[in-house]
């Protein structure tokens, strides 16, 4: 049966070809233009670390009172130094490190080579625990390395390539900041999009790559000053990277893995009796304001998706609605205009089901075409949608197959959708009247 | 025409389902065009702002400093490499300093006008520089002098330091004192140390222009400091039309001082490119939005076609008769025309109300400006005619259906 109806189908598309290309090419535009910004915007709110995200928790100090807050209430979105270090030390979660984002410089042993510039963060050892950093060869550096300011580093495959021609680089030194470091471990390609352990200094999206890991009491102590944002609500008293660290200004940023409520809600009383504390000795005059959100607010809140990928996304849909209205007023017109055809059909006894399934299969025929053009326009859409969208977000739209299996779900649905009241109407369809009127 | 409107009211009737969905696509598209036309106008005239610097003849370097060096060090390296760019042929004038227009980074500080304030005035974004600065980046000094060599500060990295004179821009004059008056005045810039106001320029944009700083636009200061740290901007002037040589003699000249130091290749180069490079997404969501601008009001100019096209097949047996009882091939003609009027005015009105509607909720949402009602009328307008042009070919093929096709059966 429904090889008669695709018969049929296929037999009345042809009789009018244009409005057949038109609604053709109306579906697939609509449906292009969805699907290529549908797939910027499912690259940039994807979750960056999905089997652990709900684990991962950013927690808020105030530290800077009422007169620091945004019209929100929000308190700082980063740690001062002092915070950060007492939280480190407290070691109230499972896991945790403060972060701070740098820019060294690292001088090749060939001195006939230039200096190259790196970035990067300055850590604690359960960093890579916590985030399940995948090591291509060696590991983390230990606990004893953080309270011992060891001058050990983690690189990046990338770096490896470069410096040691992607050999087992582990036990080797790197120069860094004039200082020899040992290689204890070398990351194999890690590059989490949004980098959502540090989105205040990455800003989210970043078409740099982290190159270096340093122990961050290291990086402290040689003075390899943060290269990310500094917000201040004073200047500080004292100059320098050491003043900045005896400041209130925040530059660091936190990450705790708490592994159940339970946990979480232990660690918001920890923070809210820190503040707390501080309130009693004066430090702080005002009632604890912290927050405690895990990952997926926590790049909500900071807004990580950004607004014009959004508004793109809603403006390619109000396209397709566009183009679907559009095309169910051509269905409408062509589905009326065999209103004879229909009445012959009904009199020689076609159920009303029947005209359904035979003006849906139409329909439907209709979006399959609309969405296999609509395909390869989506394909040429991805493909040169970093000449309209910013570089570092476009390009991590990829095209996969469930991006296929869904432009193709999408044109054949919403066309059959746009068919249901035209074929509504062609059921109506009188029979005696059609067959009076000839 | 008048007598006309009701017998097409009543055919319309006829055809509710088609009428409606011509009437709702022509609304979805006037809603969809003034909104995507609005941000299009939002974001050219954006990237359109002038930096009031002399754009054509800049270029910045991004210098870094690879292994250790101390303080004085880097202070005496600054020194000789501009002392070296200032000798190149190709080039007018240089000067370090901590950003340019446009750099996207920023620093800003709050502005006060008296020590005591708990609330800022306003906050500033912060160049520093030397007595060069002025003539390098080409910015017009309107009131006052320009720094003297004695006056530049030296700082090191991080530290605090706040000069005694500032040069402001004109936005950020009148800002802390709308009498015009600033000149010679005190700022308080998160310190209660003053800086005393000597100069004011014309126009000199903000380091970073998102969002956010829309507030204080072009409010800039000018600080007499040399920062002695770990990385810098080194901007150079060429002399007019010498930019292309300069690109090429500065990185030479900079190496042939020292050889430990990286240039950063995403950030500076010509100006052209630093502009090109900040205002990347402003034009890519333009070109965005007026692509679907375009396939939209084709689709809909397509489905007006379409549809019309149907209904004039449908009714050739009474356009025959028509004709037949001698109404004139223009009197069609206008009956088609007047037709795809009142459904497109039903169309606009709807869509009038909906673009307003989507406007006002991206304003809470996206922090987008209001809609001015100049885009609608631009759209209402368009997209009338847009329907009228459609709609003149089948109208036309109607027009020439010839009354013996009264006779004919359908």
């Amino acid at each position: 049966m429904f090889a008669y109806y695709l018969e049929l189908a296929i037999r009345s598309l042809r009789r009018s070809p244009g409005l057949t290309a038109l609604m053709v090419l109306t579906i697939a535009f609509g449906v292009a233009a969805s699907m290529t910004t549908y797939s910027v915007f499912r690259a940039v709110s994807g979750d960056p670390i999905p089997w652990k995200s709900a684990k991962l928790f950013v927690p808020q100090i105030d530290n800077w009172g009422p007169n620091g807050r945004g019209s929100d209430g929000e308190p700082p979105n980063a740690m001062d130094y002092n915070d950060a270090i007492t939280l480190m030390r407290d070691h109230r979660a499972k896991l945790q490190s403060a972060m701070y984002q740098i820019s060294p410089s690292i001088v090749p042993a060939d001195a006939s080579k230039h200096p190259i510039n790196v970035s990067g963060h300055a850590v604690y050892s359960e960093f890579f625990p916590m985030l399940d950093v995948p090591f291509l060869y060696g590991s983390g550096w230990s606990a004893d390395d953080d309270t011992q300011r060891a001058a050990v580093v983690v690189i990046s495959s990338k770096l490896n390539q470069k410096l040691f021609g992607g050999s087992n680089s582990v036990g080797k030194t790197v120069n860094i900041e004039g200082k020899d470091y040992r290689v204890v471990g070398v990351l194999n390609d890690w590059n989490p999009q949004p980098r959502f352990f540090d989105v205040v200094n990455s800003g989210g999206f970043s078409t740099g790559v982290e190159d270096v890991f340093l122990p961050f009491q290291r990086a402290i102590t040689v003075g390899i000053p943060n290269d990310g944002n500094t917000n201040c609500n004073a200047v500080p008293t004292e100059s320098g990277f050491v003043g900045l660290q005896h400041s209130a200004c925040v530059w660091i940023a936190y990450m705790a893995e708490l592994d159940d409520t339970a946990a979480a809600t232990a660690y918001k009383q920890y923070l809210d009796g820190y503040a707390h504390d501080l309130q009693q000795s004066g430090h702080f005059g005002w009632a604890p304001n912290n927050r405690l959100r895990d990952l997926p607010h926590w790049l909500d809140n900071q807004h990580v998706v950004p607004s014009d990928t959004k508004v793109s996304l809603l403006v390619a849909l109000g396209l397709l609605l566009a183009c679907l209205v559009n095309t169910a007023g051509l269905l409408l017109a062509k589905f009326l205009r065999r209103s004879s055809e229909i009445g012959v059909r009904r009199a020689l006894g076609a159920p009303r089901l029947a005209i359904y399934a035979q003006f849906l299969t139409e329909a439907s025929i209709i979006g399959l075409a609309g969405g296999v053009l609509g395909l390869m326009l989506t394909g040429v859409g991805v493909v040169s949608v970093g000449w309209v969208l910013p570089k570092d977000i476009a390009a991590l739209a990829r095209v996969d197959f469930s991006l296929l299996t869904l432009t193709l779900l999408v044109a054949v649905i919403a066309t059959t959708l746009a068919g249901l009241y035209p074929t509504f109407r062609a059921s109506r369809v009188q029979p005696a009247w059609q067959l009076k009127s000839n | 025409m008048s007598m006309q409107i009701k017998p097409i009211l009543a055919a319309l009737r006829q055809h509710k389902a088609g009428t409606v969905l011509i009437a709702l696509q022509i609304a979805l598209t006037l809603a969809i065009v003034c909104n995507a036309l609005f941000i299009i106008q939002q974001r050219l005239a954006h990237l359109s702002e002038p930096t009031g610097i002399d754009e054509a003849n800049l270029l910045v370097i991004a210098n870094q400093w690879a292994g250790h060096r101390s303080s004085q060090e880097v202070g005496a390296q600054i020194q000789a490499d501009l002392a070296a760019l200032r000798q190149l042929p190709s080039v007018r004038d240089a000067s370090p300093s901590d950003g340019y227009p446009l750099s996207g980074g920023n620093w800003d500080n709050f502005v006060m006008r008296t020590p005591e304030q708990l609330k800022p005035t306003t906050d500033a974004s912060v160049y520093m520089g030397d007595e060069h600065m002025l003539d390098t980046l080409g910015v017009k000094l309107i009131a006052g002098r320009n720094f003297n060599a004695s006056e530049i500060m030296r700082m090191a990295s991080r530290q605090v330091v706040i000069p005694p004179v500032v040069i402001v821009t004109k936005a950020l004059a009148d800002h802390l004192y709308p009498d015009g008056s600033a000149l010679g005045k005190p700022i308080y810039s998160m310190s209660t140390t003053p800086s005393t106001i000597i100069g004011i320029v014309e126009r000199l944009q903000r380091q970073n222009v998102s969002n956010w700083s829309k507030p204080y636009a072009y409010e800039s200061l000018l600080w007499p400091i040399r920062e002695d740290t770990d990385g810098l901007f080194y901007i150079v002037r060429s002399k007019p039309g010498q930019l292309a040589d300069a690109m090429r003699e500065v990185p030479k000249a900079l190496y042939a001082q020292s050889r430990m130091r990286v240039f950063d290749p995403k950030i500076g180069g010509s100006f052209a490119q630093i502009r090109q490079r900040a205002y990347d997404s402003d034009r890519g969501i333009a070109i965005l939005m007026g692509i679907i601008s375009v396939v939209l009001l084709a689709i809909t100019a397509a489905g007006i076609v379409g549809l019309t096209s149907f209904w004039v097949g449908q009714r050739r047996k009474q356009i025959g008769v028509r004709r037949a009882l001698g109404a004139t091939r223009s009197d069609i003609l206008h009956y088609f025309l007047t037709e795809n009027l009142l459904i497109s005015v039903g169309g606009v009105l709807t869509g009038t109300v909906l673009a307003i509607g989507i406007n006002l909720w991206m304003v809470t949402r996206f922090e987008m400006a209001r809609l001015s009602m100049d885009y609608v009328g631009t759209g209402v307008i368009l997209l009338l005619l847009l329907g009228q042009c459609a709609v003149l070919g089948p109208a036309l093929r109607a027009s020439h259906v010839s009354p013996v096709e009264a006779t004919r059966s359908a």
